[in-house]
């Protein structure tokens, strides 16, 4: 078995997910291949070198890179896609952007956001929401795979694998990246934060997210939030935990204000500790709350932030 | 302009799903079926972009059972001009279903796809992506606005850190996400105009397309359920919880 993964970064850092999606590849079992490809992102192939398990880094620097454009990151990969019997990439907004490319010009029927390993070609993955889980086994000769990071372990460094420059592909000249509005902030990532405080609909407005941030600050821990609330405009969208927003399994996960509805439990029914305040007591959010407060949040929240000063 | 929009009937997104019980699947007999919710927002836009004089014709694409006819005649009560049904298992994957749409494509010459970034059933995220590839053409996925300007568009796409700017040559494929806009209810007057509205089914043989499935499902079931929580009285209750049993806070 030969195991391709494409590594999500920064330029200097590896993005959550990749090193998750390395350990699926151990899973599978063989020999593990890092493909970093980007504009200016030595420094991230060799983060890359440095994950346990991986035998070898190839290293892509081309302007065309910038930006993770679908079409070029296609090509690239394309240009050594025969080499592997398995291509993973994290299922995140990354991954998923350009991964049914490559699976659909290998002709190769992708395999979605596997959240458990079977075996080389058996995988399992949830469905409608994570209401379902279904495993399914591929007859195509090679196996196109989103990993979901929920579901393996990080894997840790020790590793020093060679890194190898690969031949670039022209840019496709289709479409022309121009730029990205990042949120910025000093907490953690949600994908990647141990405690995550999210907000529903309950909030009311984006200006009381401000009482979740003073919590969150406390902790220590990521602010997300529930669509309801990316679309009454309280945050922007990329704070969505959710079927179709991120998914997170951290060890703490309190929900503020968010009634439940299916598609966000989708995205945090995994986390390890799950506490849910809301003043409505018929809340679905307390079906899978470990912890529930029936109370109203405005006053709740404020006193939990002086309870943990 | 002509603008193709691909439509799946789905289990309605507010029904609760039930594994089938020899777990071979998910039981769809007497369950209320929908529009994929991403598939609204990809026939809104279309819609919008006509009512704004950008485009000329829309074409709603599905592809499924009979019943799909269902959900292209409410994509013609929301404003698409005609509909065709290519008729398949509902259980197609979604690489059969992109060659089906490049098909399509490739017969209607469309100069903007639109489609729903995933279904809400199989959550797999994969047919505009792959339409785009098989067509040779830029996509942007996960769409949160578009503009049209002759023979590009500039877009903006919804990233885990953010946003993303982009400007793709036309033709090309979209897929939508939420905040692109907010769908239309159908009224009644609509509804039956929609009826009059032409609606073509074919098969996929017609099409020279092999739809056979790549992956089997060897089993379906239920994830595991949490256990049940304890209710606490207050927010001094709830910390001494998590300090001392759960132990996730110091």
């Amino acid at each position: 078995m030969s195991i391709l993964v494409i590594a999500e970064h920064d330029g200097k850092l590896l993005k959550p997910g990749t090193t998750n999606t390395v350990t699926a590849a151990v899973k599978i079992g063989g020999d593990i291949t890092v493909l970093v490809a980007g504009q200016q992102c030595a420094a991230a192939a060799q983060a890359a070198a440095k994950i346990s398990g991986v035998n070898k880094v190839l290293l892509a620097d081309a302007p065309q890179y910038a930006g993770a454009v679908a079409e070029n990151i296609t090509a690239l990969v394309l240009t050594i896609a025969e080499q592997y019997t398995h291509i993973l990439a994290p299922a995140t907004g990354f991954g998923k952007n350009f991964m049914p490319r490559i699976a659909a010009l290998l002709d190769v029927q992708q395999i979605s956001d596997i959240s458990a390993v079977v075996s080389a070609d058996t995988f399992v993955r949830p469905i409608y929401a994570g209401n379902v889980m279904t495993t399914v086994q591929s007859s195509d000769k090679v196996k196109v795979i989103t990993v979901r990071a929920t579901g393996f372990d990080v894997t840790g460094e020790g590793g020093s694998a060679p890194v190898e420059n690969l031949a670039v592909a022209p840019d496709a000249g289709l479409s022309k990246f121009n730029g990205q509005e990042l949120s910025k902030s000093d907490r953690p990532e949600l994908t990647a934060a141990r405690i995550i405080v999210s907000g529903g609909r309950g909030m009311g407005s984006g200006e009381n997210f401000k009482l979740l941030e003073a919590l969150a600050d406390k902790l220590g821990a990521a602010v997300g939030a529930s669509r309801a609330a990316v679309d009454s405009g309280f945050v922007p969208n990329d704070y969505q935990v959710g079927q179709t927003g991120k998914i997170v399994a951290p060890e703490l996960y309190i929900a503020v204000g968010i009634s439940g509805a299916i598609q966000h439990l989708a995205g945090m029914k995994d986390s390890k500790v799950i506490v849910a305040i809301n003043k409505d007591a018929e809340a679905p959010i307390f079906a899978v709350a470990d912890y529930w407060l029936v109370e109203d949040l405005f006053k709740a929240v404020p006193e939990l932030t002086q309870a943990l000063s | 302009m002509k603008v193709m929009v691909t439509v799946k009937r789905v289990i309605d997104p507010y029904v609760k799903v039930r594994v089938k019980a020899d777990g071979t699947g998910v039981e769809t007999t007497n369950v209320k079926m929908a529009m994929n919710p991403f598939c609204e927002i990809a026939i809104e836009q279309a819609v919008r972009m006509k009512e704004a004089g950008v485009v000329t014709e829309i074409v709603a694409v599905s592809i499924g059972v009979t019943q799909c006819q269902e959900t292209l005649r409410t994509a013609m009560a929301m404003g698409a001009d005609r509909g065709i049904l290519v008729e398949a298992p509902a259980d197609i994957q979604p690489l059969a279903v992109a060659k089906l749409v490049k098909a399509i494509i490739d017969k209607e010459q469309p100069k903007l796809v639109i489609m729903g970034k995933q279904a809400i059933d199989d959550d797999a995220n994969q047919c505009g992506q792959m339409v785009s590839a098989l067509l040779g053409w830029p996509q942007s996925a996960f769409t949160s606005a578009i503009t049209v300007n002759g023979d590009s568009a500039d877009v903006t796409r919804e990233i885990d850190g953010g946003l993303e700017k982009m400007t793709i040559k036309l033709p090309a494929v979209v897929t939508t996400d939420l905040r692109l806009n907010e769908p239309r209810y159908v009224t009644l007057p609509n509804i039956m105009k929609a009826k009059k509205k032409p609606l073509e089914v074919l098969k996929p043989e017609a099409l020279g397309v092999d739809i056979a499935p790549r992956l089997k499902t060897l089993k379906t079931e239920e994830p595991p359920k949490r256990s049940t929580g304890v209710k606490v009285a207050d927010v001094a209750e709830l910390v001494a919880k998590l300090k001392n049993e759960a132990r996730v806070i110091a």
